[in-house]
């Protein structure tokens, strides 16, 4: 059955229909949700995309926060459906708390747009289950603040609980432990700096991504 | 404030009294130089507009070409002396206007590309360290102001250039060019017909930066007080622009505006002046109903002021409504300043009072010049200038140096702090000859590039901006697709200068030439003058933005070597013409000589050999052969994909003239032996083969593609002084 998949619109994103392309090229049925809106009923999946939400001011992601979309999406996160956040979706995550952790500023004080390879930690969550522990995935990333960090305890928590998806081959940005994706505790919501949206059609960046969307819209988490 | 004594009497004629202070605003601002174009709309309108492709010519927001069946917008702008004085902001607030000139023609901005021109780094050793420093600086500074605010709107940046000379340490180049596209009848001209119609303004308030702009900065030249000039330069808010951008084109596929107008140079005073002019109508604007920053603001303040991220639209007075709600959703400020009249008059009111009345037609009827223009004396002197009998002791070395050079190295280092893959469309990428796009709802594809040899028309003007043309036809070329059209910036210093005002003659008439040669209308342009320090007027520099369509199933090649064993041919035959090339400038030290012959129709003919072998697809790789020479274009094709190759000498000449000459018309090219007859006629020789892991230049030179490769992306990034990641 298609897969219905909410993408959420803030003001100021611009990765949304990047993404819509992309999960239709993967057979999926994806449908914009503006961010006002607080109705995620009868979607299977829900992404937040990347981009400027409210132009970064204040902090990234720390506006987008505070949108009504936002408790539709813990709702939706609470009774194990998919959510990822990329990009600024995963600084959103971090910053409405549904993944641990923040996102600062690269290490070499410098946007930065270009392929990475992101080595897959673990394949027991929804968004890497069709891949094998330890394949290398090339993903572009494009930010300035992809920087991730977390407390010690929390760090040694996402690695005890095996909850960290992605880590960068050769480290971009200086994150922590060369996070690059984690997911939450409930594994049902990932949070990625890398693109996988422009690595899904082959004319334009290559079909590394696939995975983790194939994955997400191959069922439900059992 | 910047009128003549004559332009205030012909003003006075026009409104048969004396104008107020307000009034006298709007004219200077909108009879300055930037707007007006009074010094050069006599030369422009000989340039050829038409061509099978050309949906609106010169004179709108943008040009607009059909490709297929959908529209393609094409604009290029500069914001060249607001660079100058705030890199940053100067740089960002030039893509906000760019990407506004776009969407006013009712197109979806969909890629930006950036030619940028700076003065020598400090690695460099050309200027003094201050000097170099500052200009490090200014890139550092304009590269950042790109990348905040074109990341931000979600377009993707996906070329231009990073070129240097001594002569833009005092006044650098940036320019913009963006492209949007729309479904045919979408396309609009931004006009205020219909008397009754109401007028909105979108987007942010208005406030007391950027006054005068126009005239105080893009219409003068620069003196040692050029930091005073700071509150000219405006300041960007990307987000704002976003979410302008998305509810201007709302608003258009609801049908809801009947015209759309950018406020940028000159304000809401040009905005509202050329609406009503196009549509013949007038219109009549409160004040009291503009959102402002800051309270007191005068009248003068209020039209003139360029605070960026505003858009004028005309709206039914039934759908005043629905764009309202539009605006709502998205978190932008609007208000309905104003109305259509029938009077042809612009009037303005505050507090009740008219404070200008003034034909709405007359503020864009500005005065004509035709300035005089002399031949500079020193044209023929550094012609006949020798850069040929000084060859380099050794050759190895001298390439290692030249691709250093940072208008030769890599400058990934500023193309991935661009975002140059959002919206999904960027088939080629930063980096090669010219970028290739994917349209929406269309099935063939776009190259893109933008050129300019500034050093070739600083020796020969009128040649030099042939060459200019020439290389970005070849450039688009070069991915298999057929150019169709152009747009450009013709970037000099004061017109004032007869100097001045010859070279530019001599470019705007070569690139039209060229241009009716080469089959690629002008579609628009924009004039930068005054872009001098003192006395010290920049290279002629005539920036061409040219777009050409890819057809579908024909898949452009890479630059590089991809296959071990293909056969290396050079497309086009080498002359020995050192003339104003790079290698001259980086190891000579000298911008001097008779630049390269150039005969149009050898290119066309030549390019149109090179479209066939890709569309027929036995092209492993291609390249055009320009700046810094056959030497540079194999460095190229080595390093992009790490093969060496073995290259035979032609013995024609000498060898550093076979190598670095910037002979005009040519391109280097890999395929299988078995194919070299199938690319039919045409003057080329065979080089060599691709193999190994050097490059091989028979008795010349040998350089492990390694070592090529660790000067050619490391020497930007060290020159800006970053360690190479």
């Amino acid at each position: 059955m298609t897969k219905r998949v909410a993408v959420i619109v803030f003001p100021g994103s611009n990765c949304e229909q990047d993404a819509v392309l992309a999960l239709r090229y993967l057979g999926a049925d994806p449908h914009y949700v503006f961010h006002r809106d607080t109705n995620l009923a009868g979607f299977d999946a829900v992404v937040v995309p990347g981009g400027f939400s409210y132009g970064d001011y204040l902090r990234t992601g720390a506006i987008a926060a505070f949108s009504p979309v936002m408790e539709s999406i813990r709702d939706f996160a609470v009774t194990g459906g998919p959510v990822v956040g990329i990009c600024n979706g995963f600084q959103i995550l971090c910053e409405a708390g549904l993944l641990p952790g923040a996102l600062r500023r690269n290490a070499g004080l410098k946007f930065r747009c270009l392929p990475v390879d992101i080595r897959v930690e673990t394949n027991e969550t929804p968004f890497t289950r069709m891949s094998v522990q330890g394949d290398v995935l090339e993903v572009p990333i494009n930010h300035f603040e992809g920087n991730y960090y977390c407390d010690k305890g929390t760090l040694q928590q996402l690695e005890d609980e095996d909850r960290i998806v992605f880590r960068y081959v050769n480290n971009p940005n200086g994150a922590l432990a060369d996070i690059a994706g984690i997911v939450s505790a409930g594994r049902n919501v990932l949070g990625m700096m890398p693109h996988p949206e422009r690595a899904v059609d082959p004319a334009v960046g290559g079909t590394d991504g696939q995975v983790i969307f194939s994955s997400m819209l191959a069922g439900s988490l059992a | 404030m910047t009128l003549t004594a004559d332009e205030f009497e012909r003003i006075k004629v026009i409104l048969g009294r004396e104008p107020n202070e307000a009034e006298l605003a709007m004219y200077s601002v909108m009879w300055s130089e930037h707007c007006s174009y009074k010094s050069s709309r006599i030369h422009l309108k000989n340039l050829p507009s038409h061509g099978p492709h050309v949906l609106v010519g010169p004179g709108e927001g943008a040009g607009v070409i059909r490709v297929d069946d959908i529209a393609v917008a094409i604009r290029l702008e500069s914001h060249n002396h607001p660079s100058f004085v705030e890199p940053v902001q100067g740089a960002a607030t030039g893509i906000g206007g760019v990407v506004r000139d776009v969407l006013s023609m009712g197109a979806r901005p969909i890629a930006l590309l950036d030619p940028l021109r700076f003065g020598p780094l400090p690695t460099e050793g050309r200027v003094e360290p201050e000097v170099a420093e500052r200009n490090r600086f200014l890139v550092e500074g304009v590269v950042s102001g790109i990348s905040s605010y074109g990341n931000c709107l979600g377009i993707p940046t996906v070329g231009g250039e990073v070129t240097f000379e001594d002569c833009y340490s005092g006044n650098p180049l940036v320019n913009v060019m963006c492209i949007g596209v729309a479904s045919i009848d979408a396309i609009r001209s931004a006009t205020a017909e219909g008397p009754g119609n109401k007028v909105l303004l979108l987007g942010s308030k208005t406030g007391r930066d950027g006054i005068g702009g126009v005239s105080v900065l893009a219409s003068a030249t620069f003196d040692e007080a050029a930091a005073d000039k700071r509150p000219s330069v405006q300041v960007g808010d990307p987000f704002t622009e976003k979410l302008l951008i998305e509810a201007c084109l709302e608003m258009m596929q609801a049908g809801l505006a009947v015209g759309v107008q950018d406020l940028g140079g000159a304000g809401l005073c040009c905005a509202t002046s050329e609406t009503a002019a196009k549509a013949s109508t007038g219109m009549n604007i409160d004040l009291d109903q503009v959102p402002r920053r800051e309270p007191n603001m005068q009248p003068f303040e209020l039209l003139t002021s360029e605070s960026q991220e505003r858009m004028l639209v005309i709206v039914a007075p039934a759908n005043v409504g629905a764009a309202l709600a539009i605006c709502e959703k998205w978190e932008l400020n609007a208000s309905v300043i104003g109305e259509v009249t029938d009077t042809g008059q612009l009037v303005v009111t505050q507090n009740g009072m008219v404070v200008a009345d003034v034909p709405a037609a007359s503020l864009g009827d500005g005065p004509l010049y035709d300035r005089p223009a002399t031949k500079p004396a020193w044209i023929d002197v550094l012609q006949d200038e020798d850069v040929t009998s000084h060859p380099p002791t050794e050759m190895g070395k001298a390439l290692l140096e030249l691709i250093s050079s940072p208008n030769i190295a890599s400058k990934h280092w500023v193309w991935e702090q661009y975002d140059h893959q959002v919206m999904l469309g960027t088939v080629v990428k930063p980096g090669v000859d010219a970028a290739v796009l994917r349209l929406p709802g269309a099935k063939s594809r776009l190259a893109v590039t933008t050129d300019a040899n500034a050093r070739f028309c600083f020796l020969d003007p009128y040649l030099g901006a042939k060459h200019c043309v020439a290389e970005a036809y070849r450039n688009i070329s070069a991915l298999g697709a057929t150019p169709v059209a152009i747009t450009n910036c013709l970037n000099f210093g004061s017109p004032e200068r007869e100097e001045v005002m010859w070279q530019f003659i001599e470019a705007v008439k070569a690139i039209g030439e060229a241009c009716l040669v080469l089959g690629t209308p002008v579609t628009g342009g924009n004039v930068s003058f005054y872009n001098e320090t003192g006395t010290t007027a920049i290279y002629p520099t005539p920036v061409i933005g040219m777009v050409g369509v890819l057809a579908e199933g024909i898949e452009p090649r890479p630059m590089g070597f991809m296959n071990e064993g293909d056969v290396v041919v050079c497309i086009g035959h080498t002359e020995a013409e050192l003339g104003g090339s790079e290698y001259a400038r980086t190891l000579l030290g000298k911008v001097a000589g008779r630049i390269p012959a150039l005969d149009l129709g050898l290119e066309v003919a030549r390019a149109d050999v090179v479209r066939a072998a890709i569309a027929k697809g036995i092209l492993s790789s291609c390249h055009d052969i320009s700046e810094g020479g056959l030497a540079v274009a194999l460095v190229e094709a080595c390093v992009f994909a790490g093969k060496g190759a073995t290259i035979h000498p032609e013995n024609h000449l000498a060898a550093h003239e076979w190598l670095f000459s910037e002979t005009a018309s040519r391109y280097l090219v890999s395929l299988k032996e078995k194919d070299l007859d199938a690319l039919g006629e045409v003057e080329m020789t065979v080089l060599g083969k691709v193999e190994g892991d050097t490059l091989v230049i028979e008795g010349i030179l040998e350089v492990t593609v390694d070592e090529l490769a660790g000067c050619y992306r490391d020497a930007f990034a060290k020159a800006m002084g970053y360690h190479a990641r």
